[in-house]
C-alpha cells in the first residue's frame, strides 16, 4: 500500500482488487470500470459504425455512378426505399447522405477514435492506475452505447432517418412536412445526439482531470507525450463546444415538438402561413457551427497526435518541434473556436463579418503547416521503419497536406461563393478531415495493437490493406476537385438531369467504383483484426522498441496497469537514437544518472537534482513503511 | 482528505507541476465539479447570446410608460410586464417580486458559504444547519419562480388586443390573456417563449441543485461526511450552486433590466 503515489483513494483501491477477486464476465467485459476495457468497447463499436457508415456511402454512390442502375437486388435490405422500378427512393438518398455524416463524424471520428485513443493511452502514458473517475467513464461508453442504439433504430423506422444534412438545419429539420425525414427520424436523431452529447462530456471532463491530477511523478506537462497533449486538447475542445450543440439542438426540440418559433418566421407551406415569427434560422447556423467547427479538430487532433507519436519512433529520430506541436495544438485548439462563421459565407453573413472570418481562417493554416513540416523533418534522414502504422502515419500527413491546400481556396468569402456546398467542398473535408482522421485511428490501432490484445496484428496484410486505402482515397476524392470547381453541388440526388453536369457522368462511375473497392480493402482489416485477436503473434513487451510508459506495463495489463508501483519519469518520451546511447531508444523511465553517455550538457547538470528527488522519495518511502509496520 | 494525502512521498524539488500530485490542490472530483460549470457556463451562453439575437431583431417600446400595451409588434418593457405581487392584486410594483427572489437565492449562496465554511472546521451540527437553510432558500426560490410562471400564464385583467396567426393557420384578432408559446398579451410571440425556456431551464438547474442539497443535508445529519472525515461532498455542491446564483444573476440581467 505503500505506493505512496497519486494519493487517490480509487488507486490504493485497485491494489485491492487485483489480488482479492476477479471480475467476471459482466464486470470484466459489460460494465466494466477498466479505462482498457472501455477503450476497445469504443473501439468495436466505433468499428461497427464505421461499417454501418461506409456501407450507407456505397449505396448512395451506386445511386451517383450509375444511375440507371436496376437496385431491386437491394430490396431485401431498402424494402420500400426501393421504388417500384428498382430505384433509389430520392427521400432516402438524402437520409444517406446525412447519416453518414452522422455516423461517420460523430460515432466513428469522435467516439472511436478519441474514445478509444484517449481511454486506453492516456492512464497508460501518464503512469495512472486508472481514468479519475471510472465509473463517470463506464457511464460515458453507456450513454454512447445508448445513443448508438436510438441512433441505429431510427434506420428501420418508417419515415426513415434524418435526412437534413448531418447539420440538420431548421427550417428543414423542424417542420415535419418538410420531409418524411423530419418527423420521427428527426427526433431520433436528436435524443441520439443529446446522450451523445452527455457521454462526450463525461468523457472529456474525465480525460482532463486524468491528465491534470494523475500524472506519475515527474511526468511534468514538458515530458507528456503528444498523443496526451492532443488528446487532453481534444477533451478541452469538446467540454467547450459540445454544450452549445445542446443548446442549439434543445432548442430544435423546443421548435419541433412545443411549437416555439427561436428558429422559425415568415413559413408558407402550401400557400398557408405558420404561426411561427421572429425566430432566425441563421441562429441555428451560428449555434451549430460553433460546434460544427472545433468539432473538426476533435476528430484532427487525436489523431495528429497519434501520428508525432508513431512517426518519431518509427523514424528513431526525436520529433521534430515538440515545444512548436504543442504552441501549433494550443493555437489550433484557441483558433478553432473563432472561425465557425467560415460555413455561412453564403448564408447572408455581412460580408466583413466575412472577410474577418477569413482571416481567422486563414490563421490556422500557420500551425497546420507547422505541425506538416514538422512531420516532414522529423521523417527526414530518420531510420525509417515501414510498419502499417507507419504507414497510416505517412499517409495521414499527405492526406492533410493534400486537403489542407483546398482549405485555403474555401476559407477565402469570395470564391466560396462559387464553391459553396459543390463536391469541392466535400472532397476537402474527405481528405483533410475524413481520411486523415481515419488513418489516424488505423495508425493507432496498428501500433498499439499489441497493448491492448498482447498480439501482434500481421504486418503483410497491413501493408495491403494500406497501399489499397491510400491509392483508393485519392482516385474516390481527387476527381471529386474537379466535379465540385464544375459547380455540382453536394446532396444531390441525380447528376444527369443537368446539362452542365452529366458530362461528369464517367468521372462519377470512376469514383463510385474506386469508393467500392476501398471499402472492399477494408475487409481485409477486419480480418487481420479479429483474426490477429486470437491467433496473432505473441506480442513482446515493447514491440516498437518505443520510449512511452504504457510499454513498460506487463503484456496483459490488470486493472490497475503495473503490478508494482507506477514507474517514475525521468526524461521526455522523444530520446531516440540519442548520440552515446548504447540502444537507440531510452525509455521515459530510465533516469538521467543511468545514462552518463548520452546526456547533454545542460541533462547533466539536471543530474543531481533527479539525485536529491530520488533520495527524498526513498526516504518518504522507508518512513512510510516503517510507519505501517 | 485527498488534499491532505497528496504530497506524501513526492519531493517537493519536483515542483507543483511535476507530477505525482494535484497541481491546482483540488481533488479530482473538484476539479470535475470546475470542468462541468465550465461547459455549462457555454450552454447558458447560447441561450442568452440566442435571447439576445432575437430581442435585436424587434423593436423596444418607445412611447410613454403609461401609455405602454403589450404588443406583438415591439419588445415589452419589463418594469410594466413584472410589476405584480402575491397578495396585492392590482397594484403596479415594478420588479419587487423578482427582486425579491433574487435576494433569497443571493442569501442561499452566502448561507451555502456558511455551510462550507463549517465543513471546512467539521462542524457537523452547523454544517446541516447552514444546509439547511440553504435548501430552505432553494425551495422557496423555486415555489416564487412558480408563482412567477402561473402569473405570467394567467395575466392581467386587461389583456391586450393583438393580431396573430394561431394554430389553425388562421389570422385572428382578439383579447389575449396571459402567455403560452404561441401568443402573449405582452409582447411578440418569442418573449414569452423565451421566457419560458431561459428562466424554465435555469430552474430545472436549481431544482437539481435542490436534489442535491437534500442528499448533501441528509448524509451530514447522519453523519456520513462526519465518518470520512471531510465535507469535500458539501463544497462540490456548494460549488454547483454558486454557479447556479450566478447564472440567475445573467438571466435576471437580460430578462428585467434589458
Amino acid at each position: 500500500m505503500a505506493t505512496a503515489n497519486v494519493a487517490t483513494h480509487s488507486t490504493d483501491a485497485h491494489d485491492h482488487h487485483d489480488h482479492e477477486h476477479h471480475d467476471n464476465f459482466i464486470t470484466k467485459y459489460i460494465f466494466t470500470q477498466d479505462h482498457k476495457m472501455i477503450g476497445k468497447q469504443f473501439l468495436v463499436t466505433g468499428i461497427f459504425w464505421a461499417i454501418i457508415g461506409g456501407l450507407l456511402s456505397l449505396v448512395f454512390r451506386l445511386q451517383l455512378g450509375f444511375p440507371d442502375m436496376e437496385l431491386e437486388w437491394l430490396r431485401p435490405i431498402l424494402g420500400g426505399w426501393i421504388t417500384p422500378d428498382g430505384k433509389l427512393d430520392p427521400e432516402f438518398y438524402l437520409a444517406l447522405v446525412t447519416m453518414h455524416g452522422t455516423i461517420m463524424v460523430f460515432f466513428v471520428l469522435t467516439a472511436g477514435l478519441s474514445g478509444t485513443f484517449s481511454n486506453f493511452l492516456i492512464p497508460l502514458q501518464i503512469g495512472a492506475r486508472d481514468m479519475a473517475s471510472g465509473f463517470m467513464n463506464m457511464l460515458s461508453y453507456w450513454f454512447f452505447f445508448l445513443s448508438s442504439v436510438i441512433m441505429f433504430i431510427s434506420l428501420f423506422i418508417e419515415t426513415g432517418p434524418a435526412s437534413g444534412g448531418w447539420v440538420v438545419y431548421p427550417p428543414l429539420s423542424a417542420l415535419e412536412q418538410a420531409m418524411p425525414g423530419s418527423g420521427l427520424g428527426m427526433t431520433l436523431w436528436l435524443i441520439a445526439m443529446t446522450c451523445f452529447i452527455a457521454s462526450s462530456l463525461l468523457g472529456g471532463i474525465n480525460y482532463i482531470t486524468t491528465v491534470i491530477n494523475l500524472r506519475t511523478k515527474g511526468m511534468s506537462f514538458s515530458r507528456l507525450p503528444l498523443t496526451i497533449w492532443a488528446f487532453f486538447l481534444t477533451a478541452v475542445i469538446g467540454l467547450l463546444s459540445f454544450p452549445v450543440l445542446f443548446s442549439a439542438a434543445l432548442l430544435l426540440v423546443f421548435d419541433r415538438s412545443f411549437g416555439t418559433s427561436f428558429y422559425l418566421s415568415d413559413i408558407y407551406i402550401g400557400g398557408e402561413a405558420l404561426p411561427n415569427t421572429g425566430g432566425s434560422p441563421v441562429l441555428y447556423q451560428h449555434l451549430f457551427w460553433f460546434l460544427g467547427h472545433p468539432e473538426v479538430y476533435i476528430v484532427l487532433l487525436p489523431a495528429l497526435g497519434i501520428t508525432s507519436e508513431i512517426i518519431a519512433t518509427n523514424s528513431r529520430k526525436p520529433i521534430f518541434g515538440y515545444k512548436a506541436m504543442i504552441i501549433s495544438m494550443l493555437g489550433i485548439t484557441i483558433l478553432s473556436f473563432v472561425v465557425w462563421a467560415h460555413h455561412m459565407f453564403v448564408s447572408g453573413l455581412n460580408p466583413f463579418l466575412g472577410s474577418i472570418f477569413m482571416f481567422l481562417t486563414l490563421i490556422i493554416a500557420i500551425p497546420s503547416a507547422v505541425k506538416v513540416f514538422n512531420y516532414l523533418t522529423t521523417l527526414w534522414r530518420g531510420n525509417l521503419i515501414f510498419t502499417p502504422g507507419m504507414l497510416f502515419s505517412i499517409g495521414l500527413v499527405s492526406f492533410f497536406i493534400s486537403g489542407g491546400l483546398t482549405g485555403i481556396f474555401l476559407g477565402n468569402s469570395a470564391i466560396d461563393i462559387q464553391l459553396h456546398d459543390t463536391y469541392f467542398v466535400v472532397a476537402h473535408f474527405h481528405l483533410v478531415m475524413g481520411s486523415a482522421s481515419f488513418f489516424g485511428l488505423m495508425a493507432g490501432v496498428y501500433h498499439w495493437f499489441p497493448k491492448m490484445f498482447g498480439r501482434m496484428m500481421d504486418a503483410r496484410l497491413g501493408y495491403i490493406h494500406f497501399w489499397a486505402t491510400f491509392i483508393g482515397v485519392y482516385l474516390v476524392f481527387f476527381p471529386m476537385h474537379y466535379i465540385g470547381i464544375a459547380g455540382f453541388p453536394r446532396r444531390y440526388y441525380s447528376w444527369t438531369g443537368f446539362e452542365f453536369s452529366n458530362m461528369y457522368t464517367d468521372l462519377n462511375m470512376f469514383v463510385s467504383v474506386a469508393a467500392i473497392l476501398t471499402f472492399g480493402a477494408q475487409l481485409i482489416f477486419l480480418f487481420n483484426f479479429f483474426y490477429s485477436m486470437y491467433r496473432g503473434r505473441v506480442a513482446s513487451l515493447n514491440p516498437w522498441r518505443s520510449n512511452t510508459l504504457e510499454w513498460t506495463t506487463p503484456l496483459h495489463p490488470g486493472h490497475g496497469n503495473w503490478p508494482g508501483e507506477i514507474p517514475a519519469v525521468y526524461r521526455w518520451p522523444y530520446d531516440y537514437s540519442k548520440p552515446g546511447a548504447s540502444e537507440d531508444f531510452i525509455p521515459q523511465t530510465v533516469p538521467l544518472s543511468a545514462t552518463p553517455e548520452s546526456n547533454l550538457p545542460h541533462e547533466q547538470e539536471l543530474v543531481k537534482l533527479e539525485k536529491q528527488i530520488i533520495a527524498d522519495e526513498e526516504a518518504d518511502l522507508v518512513a512510510d513503511e516503517s510507519k505501517e509496520s | 482528505m485527498s488534499t491532505t494525502a497528496t504530497a506524501v512521498g513526492v519531493s517537493p524539488k519536483r515542483g507543483i507541476w511535476g507530477g505525482g500530485n494535484e497541481p491546482l490542490k483540488a481533488s479530482y472530483g473538484k476539479l470535475m465539479m470546475w470542468f462541468f460549470l465550465l461547459s455549462d457556463i457555454f450552454t447558458f451562453a447560447a441561450f442568452l447570446i440566442s435571447y439576445a439575437a432575437i430581442r435585436v431583431s424587434y423593436p423596444g417600446y418607445a412611447g410613454p410608460a403609461e401609455s405602454f400595451v403589450g404588443s406583438n409588434e415591439y419588445w415589452p418593457v419589463p418594469e410594466l410586464v413584472f410589476d405584480a405581487m402575491p397578495f396585492l392584486h392590482g397594484y403596479h410594483i415594478p420588479l419587487a417580486f423578482v427582486g425579491l427572489m433574487t435576494f433569497i437565492l443571493i442569501m442561499s449562496s452566502v448561507t451555502m458559504v456558511l455551510a462550507v465554511e463549517a465543513g471546512h472546521r467539521n462542524d457537523k451540527k452547523d454544517v446541516v444547519k447552514w444546509l439547511l437553510w440553504t435548501l430552505l432558500g432553494g425551495i422557496t426560490f423555486l415555489s416564487c419562480q412558480a408563482w412567477e410562471w402561473s402569473h405570467f400564464i394567467h395575466g392581467t385583467d386587461g389583456g391586450s388586443v393583438l393580431t396573430y396567426v394561431n394554430r389553425l393557420g388562421q389570422v385572428v384578432t382578439e383579447t389575449v390573456y396571459g402567455a403560452n408559446l404561441l401568443v402573449n398579451e405582452y409582447g411578440p410571440a418569442a418573449f414569452a417563449q423565451l421566457f419560458f425556456f431561459i428562466t424554465g431551464f435555469h430552474g430545472f438547474h436549481v431544482t437539481i441543485g435542490v436534489f442535491l442539497l437534500f442528499l448533501a443535508f441528509y448524509q451530514a445529519a447522519v453523519g456520513v461526511y462526519e465518518g470520512r472525515g471531510h465535507y469535500e461532498m458539501v463544497e462540490k455542491i456548494g460549488l454547483y450552486w454558486h454557479f447556479v446564483d450566478l447564472v440567475w444573476v445573467f438571466v435576471f440581467t437580460f430578462f428585467y433590466l434589458i
